[in-house]
């Protein structure tokens, strides 16, 4: 979390008081042995859960499994169910994750704490029957359950389903405030992995929701070691949600290696498809993109010169003017990078930020020569990263220019070569978070030298006069 | 994808698929015995029972999981079918007193064959009119597997509902069997649709598999002690987890494909770049694919072979012009090695993929044998390559004999005889076209 402004400790400090609050006051039920049991009990659940952070990716602790473990106490505990819950939930104070700053344990400790009493609360209030209380407790305890009993359970699960929903509720909500209220933590939501969509997530809460009553239905039959019986599916997802993302990590890695492979033969332009995926994410995150479009989008920058290879390299490196016929190859390349990368499902609409990356606001880009907001939005976000990374990068012919003059030529061609908006957006983004630039570097004797720059908005391609 | 499964279909004509034909008998066999036995024997005493757990069931087989290496499994349906063999006793209240008591359903093992046979097919009717595969082998699979296990448990469930972790424990291994099964019938359709070993697709099969039924046969006890608790009404609420694994699981599906597809596509630069010859990665890469099969290697490692023939050549972009014709057999061994380099350090450059970029490195060594041999995926790809760079894609029979042969007159030195013999059966079986 870095170093926290005195709102965010403001904000910290007000939870931590009300989940302290929460346990000042003893418990009006009396608290017998058996509850410390299954408090314990579920208290090692919840952190167990809490160590498996990639279920659901590591973004936002509210979603991790462990709030199931707080929500069988308020099913177990009955009206001593909201303190129980309290109690299981502020465990998350000694969280086993590594690196996990005191700050950030105080809160989630706190915002579990206040989210299992909030649940707990509203189980009691409409009348929930705890399941403990259709057995003995010592019956529970030991696993043993009496053949024919009065049984109320599913009498309770309406009561069950609302206290889920208030802490599902509580605890999105007090995360809510902390990325109001701390900037650091808002730029690490910002940056997390993103993939999750609203129904992905709306039904991971559910399934969660699921688990807290699956944990209390099992502990009824077969005691404190059901939660290791639960714990297997709870294992095999973990497993599964891994496995994805060492994938996702792999994948990245391998676009990228061959991106580069593909750059390596034009010296200038080494780290020019990494640093524009970089520049068009930090648009899309500027323009408030959806996470997976800003994701698409940064997988468009990275491909979307991989159709120059189809380029001549005597083109790349001919000095002086080109004929019609080596300008017309060099404005295929779109074309060409469409054409490798179309196969690749994903993509979808980044492929339209590859094909149309050389358009003109004014029309009179390629290959189609739209216009305005004929071009596609990933395109327009591409064609400024671009220009600019080739501006401020070293080039056969010339030098690479100071920020302030890229950044006034991307002014100058705002309306005409550029979306006004997003030049707007580029040029805040870049003063928030800054730019890589390329590596300087003195090519060596035998490195092959391009003179052309087909992104270089500043000496642009010319055909030849006729000869 | 369609090209494949008409291939698929090609095959499962040209051989009789004697796996299949058994399977779908037995599962119709237990259909139609339980269809005229059930109802004439006995009467249903708790319906909402095979009525939930039927929904369940179709619900299941509805959210069908595509797994990687082309899969289809369908865990929430196996799942819910286990539990409603295994359910020991479910709350029922009576009318008079008000009272719920527990009850043993003593559900007839033919009856929850039946049940099973609804559901699954009541789950597959959204596929067939979307188009997709009905899935009748995976379905039979499943209900042979459910079959047996009910007919196991039933007779011991009475002696179960007063010891919880008894139960348990027959719980456990009855529903591990039941997967096991499952298992075993598709390893075996999957070795007669790919002709690989046996044994081989069974390995296969267990290791993608078996945390998945794990998972399942966990499910499916929880699920009968929740029926216990709470009544059949909740029977959803215990597909949560499951669906949380399977969201998991479809992503990791989904990342994988599109890790494929990414390798596949990017490997035409090459192409596009004018190095090598349009579909060249693309052919050698199947080609070596079904030699690797040929060969009985396991699928990690065809996983690894598929992607190094796929970027084998990518070393070639660091030559400044591309070899004419693009043909790696005609270049002097100096290049060769170079490109191998330099395609492996490509390769490595992604940090994952070192076992395919030794591959990659190792394809332009002979096959002479010895200690420093490379690996046999090198050793593949090299033949594959070869064969490719000698044919080009080109179905003609005298062709491909001539190529054959000049590699085996090679075998020995430059090739590895074995892989020479296997792609030679590989090549004789279907046209390269077909691969």
């Amino acid at each position: 979390m870095g170093r926290l402004s005195w709102a965010t400790w403001l904000y910290i400090a007000a939870i931590a008081g009300a989940a302290a609050a929460i346990f000042a006051r003893p418990p009006a039920h009396g608290f017998p042995l058996g509850y410390w049991v299954i408090c314990g009990t579920l208290a090692v659940l919840f952190l167990i859960c809490d160590s498996t952070p990639t279920l659901l990716g590591e973004r936002q602790a509210a979603w991790s499994p462990s709030s199931a473990a707080t929500l069988a106490a308020v099913v177990l505990l009955g009206r001593n169910g909201a303190i129980g819950a309290a109690m299981v939930g502020s465990v998350a104070v000694f969280s086993v994750r590594r690196f996990v700053p005191i700050a950030e344990r105080l809160f989630n400790g706190a915002m579990y704490a206040v989210g299992g009493y909030a649940a707990g609360t509203t189980f009691t209030l409409l009348g929930g029957r705890p399941f403990l209380h259709l057995y003995p407790v010592s019956a529970v305890l030991t696993g043993q359950t009496p053949p024919h009993v009065l049984l109320g359970a599913n009498a309770s699960l309406k009561p069950f389903a609302a206290a889920a929903a208030v802490q599902v509720i509580v605890n999105h909500g007090l995360l809510w405030g902390m990325l109001r209220v701390d900037r650091h933590s808002r730029a690490a939501a910002k940056q997390a992995t993103p993939g999750w969509s609203t129904p992905l997530l709306l039904a991971s809460d559910l399934g969660l929701a699921a688990l807290g009553l699956i944990i209390a239905a099992v502990w009824t039959v077969l005691g404190p070691l059901s939660t290791a019986v639960v714990l297997v599916p709870l294992f095999v997802a973990r497993w599964a949600m891994g496995q994805f993302a060492e994938q996702q990590k792999a994948h990245a890695a391998t676009l990228r290696a061959l991106c580069q492979a593909v750059e390596t033969k034009d010296f200038y332009t080494r780290g020019h498809s990494e640093r524009v995926s970089r520049g068009s994410g930090m648009i899309a995150r500027q323009i408030g993109m959806r996470a997976d479009r800003a994701e698409a989008v940064r997988f468009a920058g990275m491909l979307h010169d991989v159709g120059k290879l189809g380029v001549p390299t005597r083109v790349l490196q001919k000095e002086g003017g080109l004929t019609e016929e080596e300008y017309a190859a060099i404005q295929l390349h779109p074309m060409r990078g469409l054409e490798i990368v179309r196969e690749i499902g994903f993509l979808n609409e980044a492929l339209t930020g590859i094909m149309h990356h050389h358009e003109r606001m004014d029309g009179r880009g390629y290959p189609m020569g739209f216009a305005g907001h004929e071009i596609p939005e990933f395109a327009r976000i591409i064609a400024v990263a671009d220009a600019f990374d080739s501006m401020t990068s070293t080039r056969a012919y010339r030098k690479a220019k100071p920020f302030g003059d890229a950044i006034a030529e991307l002014r100058r061609g705002a309306g005409t070569q550029f979306d006004p908006r997003i030049v707007d957006a580029f040029i805040a983004a870049l003063r928030q978070d800054g730019w890589v630039l390329q590596e300087p570097a003195e090519p060596r004797g035998h490195e092959v030298l391009t003179w052309k720059d087909h992104d270089d908005p500043v000496a642009p391609l010319r055909v030849a006069e006729s000869i | 994808m369609t090209g494949r499964s008409a291939e698929q279909r090609w095959q499962a004509w040209q051989t009789v698929d004697t796996g299949r034909l058994v399977l779908l008998s037995a599962a119709s066999l237990l259909i139609v015995v339980a269809l005229t036995r059930v109802g004439v024997d006995h009467h249903v005493a708790i319906i909402r029972l095979p009525i939930a757990f039927g929904l369940y069931i179709a619900f299941g087989e509805l959210l069908r999981l595509a797994l990687p290496g082309g899969r289809e499994a369908a865990p929430i349906a196996m799942s819910a079918a286990l539990s409603y063999a295994m359910v020991l006793q479910v709350p029922v209240t009576s009318r008079q007193s008000g009272l719920t008591a527990l009850v043993n359903p003593e559900t007839p093992p033919l009856q929850i064959v039946l049940v099973a046979a609804i559901g699954m097919t009541l789950g597959s009717l959204p596929h067939i009119a979307a188009g997709r595969r009905a899935g009748a082998t995976g379905m039979a699979a499943r209900l042979v597997a459910v079959a047996i296990v009910a007919f196991a448990f039933r007779p011991l469930a009475g002696h179960l509902t007063t010891s919880p972790w008894l139960a348990f424990a027959v719980m456990f291994v009855l529903a591990m069997t039941g997967w096991l099964i499952e298992t075993i019938i598709s390893a075996i359709i999957r070795a007669d649709d790919l002709r690989a070993k046996y044994s081989v697709t069974l390995t296969d099969e267990l290791g993608v598999q078996w945390r998945l039924g794990l998972a399942v046969a966990v499910s499916a006890i929880i699920a009968v002690f929740g029926v216990e608790v709470m009544g059949v009404a909740v029977l959803a609420v215990f597909a949560g987890p499951l669906l949380v694994i399977q969201l998991a699981f479809r992503r990791y599906a989904g990342i994988r494909a599109t890790y494929l597809q990414t390798v596949r596509a990017l490997a035409q630069v090459t192409e596009v770049g004018g190095y090598v010859e349009t579909g060249h990665s693309r052919r050698v890469s199947r080609l070596a694919l079904a030699i690797g099969r040929e060969l009985g290697m396991p699928e990690p490692d065809l996983l690894d072979l598929e992607y190094a023939a796929l970027m084998h050549d990518i070393g070639q972009l660091s030559l400044a012009e591309p070899v004419p014709g693009g043909a790696t057999l005609l270049v002097a061994p100096d290049d060769a090695r170079r490109i191998a380099e330099y395609g492996a350090e490509v390769i490595r450059q992604t940090g994952v993929l070192d076992t395919v970029a030794e591959l990659v490195r190792c394809q332009w060594l002979p096959a002479s044998g010895g200690p420093a041999a490379p690996p046999l995926g090198s050793r593949v790809i090299r033949a594959a390559n070869a064969f490719d760079d000698l044919v080009s894609g080109s179905p003609d029979r005298d062709r491909t004999a001539t190529a054959i042969e000049r590699l085996r007159l090679a075998a020995g030195t430059e090739y590895d005889p074995v892989v020479v013999a296997a792609l030679a059966a590989v090549t004789d079986r279907l046209p390269i076209t077909r691969l």
